[in-house]
C-alpha cells in the first residue's frame, strides 16, 4: 500500500480520484507499469536465490566439516569409532564414549518421555474436553519454546537435590546389584541428563503424536464403539494402531532432538569420558564434548571434533529423514520444534 | 408380531439443531424396516438413538425412551457398553481396522468379550463370513489386511464383524450408498436370508432398495416420523400426502 502511494506522488495526481476508490487494485496497477515484466522477473530472481542460498548453506556447512576434519579422519580411519581414548597428550581421539553417551542418554529419554507424551496425545486428543484441550496443547507447544540453557538451570538447581537427596539412593539401595545403578549419587549423570532430555522430547513428541491420533477418522472409532468396545478399548484398538506409524514417528522425532541437545546435557551430565553403563556415573555425549572442549582444542583434536560433530550430523539427519517418511501427512498439519543442532 | 425396539417421545439433539422430534415407532422383530427421507430428515440419528451411537458426538444428547425387549436403554443404570454388543451397526462407509487382516476383523468384537479360545473364534470367522455371504470369497486370505478386499467386499467384511458377537438386532446407516450396484444386490440378498434370525433397521435414501427388502417403512420429514406402515401399503397406498409427494418424486 505503501508503495502504491509513493508511486502515485511520482507520475502525479491525475489517477488520485480513482486511487480513492479502489487502492489495491490501482497500487498494483501502478506497480507493474513501473517495474513492467522485468520488475517480476526480478522479483522471482531475488525470492529465488533467498531461498536456493539456503541449499549454498548446507553444502558450506558440509564443506566446512569434511575439510576441517579431514586431518583426524585421515589419522584414525574407521578405527575412531571405535577408540575409547581422548588424550590430548598422546594425541589420541576416538569417539566411542561420546556416542555410547548419546545413545544412553537419549535412550533413557525416550524410554520415560514417550510413555508421557503418548498419554498426553491420547487425553488431549481422545478425552479431553475443548475447553481444557485448547489451553493444554497450547501450554504444552510453548514449553518447547523455552531454551534449553532454562531446562539445564532447573536441572542444576532444582533436579539435582532431588536425584541426589531421594531418588538416586532410594534407586541404589534397591536396584544397586545391577550394572545400571553402581555408585554414589551425585546428580550429574547420565540419568539427570536423561530426565532432562525426556522433559525436553515431550512437546515434540506429544504433539506430533497428537496430530497422529486426531488424524485417526471417526469411523474407525464408531467400528470399535459400535462392537461394544469402551473408550480405553476404542483408543487401544482402533485409534491407537491406526495412528501407529505416525507415533512411531513423532518418537524418532524426539529421538532426533536428544541426540542433538546440547546445553542442557552439558550442564547435568557431569562431563566424564569414561564409558559406564551406571546411570549414576557422569558421562559425555557428542554434544556436550564439542560444547565442553571446543575453547581449548588445536590441530588434531579440533579436527577430531568436528569429525564428531559429522558423525552426529550424520545421525540426526538420518533420524529426521527416517521420521519423516514415517510421519508423511501427519506433519504438514503440525510445526515441529528443531532439534538442537 | 412383537415388537422388538420401541422409540417413545425420542427427541435427538445436536447442541441446538433438534434432529429427531418426538418420534414414536414400534420395530416390529425379526423383520427388516426401512427408515426413508430426504437428506437431513434425522433418520440416521434415528438408528443411532437406538444403540447410543448418537451421544458419543459431541454436544449432543437425547430425549425420551428406546425401548428394547422391555427395557429403557437410556434408564439410568444402563450400560451403552452392554446395548451396543446386543445391536450391532453398519455404518454408511465400510470401516474395516486397517490395521488387522480379515480373520482378526471379524473376531475383534469377540476378543473384546474376552474370547481366546481359537477353536471357537475360527468358527466364528467361517459362520459370520458366511452369514455375510463373503466367506466364498476371502477363505483363501483371511491373513490378508481388511482393506485389501473391494469396497463391496469390505462392507459385507463390516457385516460380518457387526455379526460375529451374534447381536439381536442389526441397524444399518446407508449401507450401500458408497457401492455398486452388484455389491448393492449382494448385500440386498444378505439381508433379506439374515431377517430369519435377527431384527434389521436399515437407513436408506434409495426408495427402490426399501421397497425390495423392507417388510416395514418408516418415512420422516424434517426430524419428524410421517408416516409408518407395511411397506407394501406405505409405497401403494400413502395415508399422508407428504409421503406420496416424497415417494412419486414430486417433491419441494
Amino acid at each position: 500500500m505503501k508503495c502504491g502511494d509513493a508511486n502515485m506522488n511520482e507520475r502525479g495526481t491525475e489517477e488520485r480520484g480513482s486511487l480513492q476508490k479502489t487502492r489495491s487494485g490501482l497500487s498494483l496497477a501502478t506497480v507493474r507499469k513501473t517495474l513492467g515484466r522485468s520488475g517480476d522477473r526480478l522479483f522471482v530472481y531475488l525470492v529465488g536465490l533467498v531461498a536456493l542460498s539456503t541449499l549454498m548453506l548446507v553444502w558450506l556447512l558440509v564443506a566446512f566439516m569434511i575439510s576441517d576434519s579431514i586431518e583426524s579422519i585421515e589419522e584414525f580411519g574407521f578405527g575412531y569409532l571405535t577408540g575409547r581414548t581422548w588424550e590430548e597428550q598422546k594425541g589420541v581421539y576416538g569417539a566411542l564414549p561420546f556416542i555410547f553417551g548419546t545413545l544412553l542418554t537419549s535412550a533413557i529419554a525416550v524410554a520415560i518421555g514417550v510413555p508421557v507424551s503418548i498419554g498426553i496425545a491420547i487425553y488431549l486428543s481422545e478425552l479431553a474436553p475443548a475447553w481444557i484441550r485448547e489451553p493444554l496443547s497450547f501450554v504444552i507447544e510453548l514449553l518447547a519454546a523455552i531454551p534449553s540453557v532454562i531446562y539445564g538451570l532447573w536441572a542444576m538447581g532444582a533436579l539435582r537435590p532431588l536425584l541426589v537427596n531421594s531418588v538416586e539412593p532410594w534407586l541404589v539401595k534397591w536396584f544397586g546389584w545391577t550394572p545400571f545403578f553402581e555408585g554414589t549419587p551425585q546428580g550429574l549423570d547420565k540419568l539427570a541428563a536423561g530426565l532432562i532430555l525426556a522433559i525436553m522430547i515431550i512437546p515434540t513428541v506429544a504433539s506430533v503424536s497428537k496430530e497422529a491420533l486426531r488424524a485417526v477418522p471417526d469411523s474407525q472409532r464408531e467400528a470399535a464403539l459400535s462392537l461394544g468396545a469402551t473408550r480405553y478399548e476404542t483408543t487401544r484398538m482402533a485409534v491407537l494402531t491406526y495412528a501407529r506409524s505416525g507415533i512411531f514417528g513423532a518418537c524418532i522425532l524426539g529421538l532426533g532432538r536428544a541426540f542433538g541437545e546440547t546445553m542442557a546435557v552439558t550442564m547435568t551430565i557431569g562431563n566424564s569420558n569414561a564409558i559406564s553403563w551406571s546411570l549414576i556415573d557422569p558421562g559425555q555425549t557428542m554434544a556436550s564434548l564439542i560444547a565442553n572442549r571446543w575453547g581449548e582444542a588445536e590441530g588434531l583434536q579440533r579436527a577430531s571434533l568436528i569429525e564428531i560433530g559429522v558423525i552426529l550430523f550424520v545421525i540426526a539427519l538420518l533420524v529426521n529423514v527416517f521420521a519423516r517418511l514415517m510421519l508423511g501427512r501427519v506433519l504438514k498439519s503440525v510445526h515441529t520444534t528443531g532439534g538442537g543442532l | 408380531m412383537e415388537n422388538k425396539i420401541v422409540t417413545e417421545g425420542l427427541n435427538a439433539y445436536f447442541g441446538d439443531v433438534h434432529a429427531v422430534k418426538g418420534v414414536d415407532l414400534a420395530i416390529p422383530a425379526n423383520s427388516i424396516t426401512a427408515i426413508i427421507g430426504p437428506s437431513g430428515c434425522g433418520k440416521s440419528t434415528l438408528i443411532r438413538c437406538m444403540n447410543r451411537m448418537h451421544e458419543v458426538v459431541k454436544d449432543a444428547r437425547v430425549e425420551g425412551r428406546v425401548v428394547i425387549d422391555g427395557e429403557d436403554i437410556y434408564a439410568p443404570g444402563s450400560d451403552a457398553v452392554e446395548i451396543r454388543r446386543k445391536v450391532g451397526m453398519v455404518f454408511q462407509k465400510p470401516n474395516p481396522f486397517p490395521t488387522m487382516s480379515i480373520y482378526d476383523n471379524v473376531v475383534a468384537g469377540l476378543r473384546l468379550n474376552g474370547e481366546r479360545d481359537w477353536k471357537r473364534l475360527d468358527a466364528a470367522v467361517e459362520r459370520s463370513l458366511k452369514l455375510a455371504a463373503l466367506w466364498e470369497e476371502v477363505k483363501g486370505q483371511l491373513d490378508a489386511s481388511g482393506v485389501s478386499i473391494s469396497g463391496g467386499q469390505q462392507q459385507r467384511l463390516c457385516i460380518a464383524r457387526a455379526l460375529a458377537v451374534e447381536p439381536e438386532v442389526l441397524l444399518l446407516d446407508e449401507p450401500c450408498s458408497a457401492l455398486d450396484p452388484i455389491a448393492t444386490a449382494k448385500i440386498e440378498d444378505l439381508l433379506f436370508d439374515l431377517k430369519n434370525n435377527f431384527t434389521i433397521v436399515i437407513v436408506t435414501h434409495n426408495m427402490q432398495q426399501a421397497a425390495r427388502i423392507s417388510d416395514f417403512t418408516a418415512f420422516m420429514y424434517l426430524g419428524e416420523l410421517v408416516e409408518f406402515g407395511i411397506t407394501k401399503d406405505l409405497f401403494e397406498n400413502p395415508k399422508e400426502e407428504l409421503t406420496e409427494k416424497y415417494i412419486t418424486g414430486r417433491f419441494g
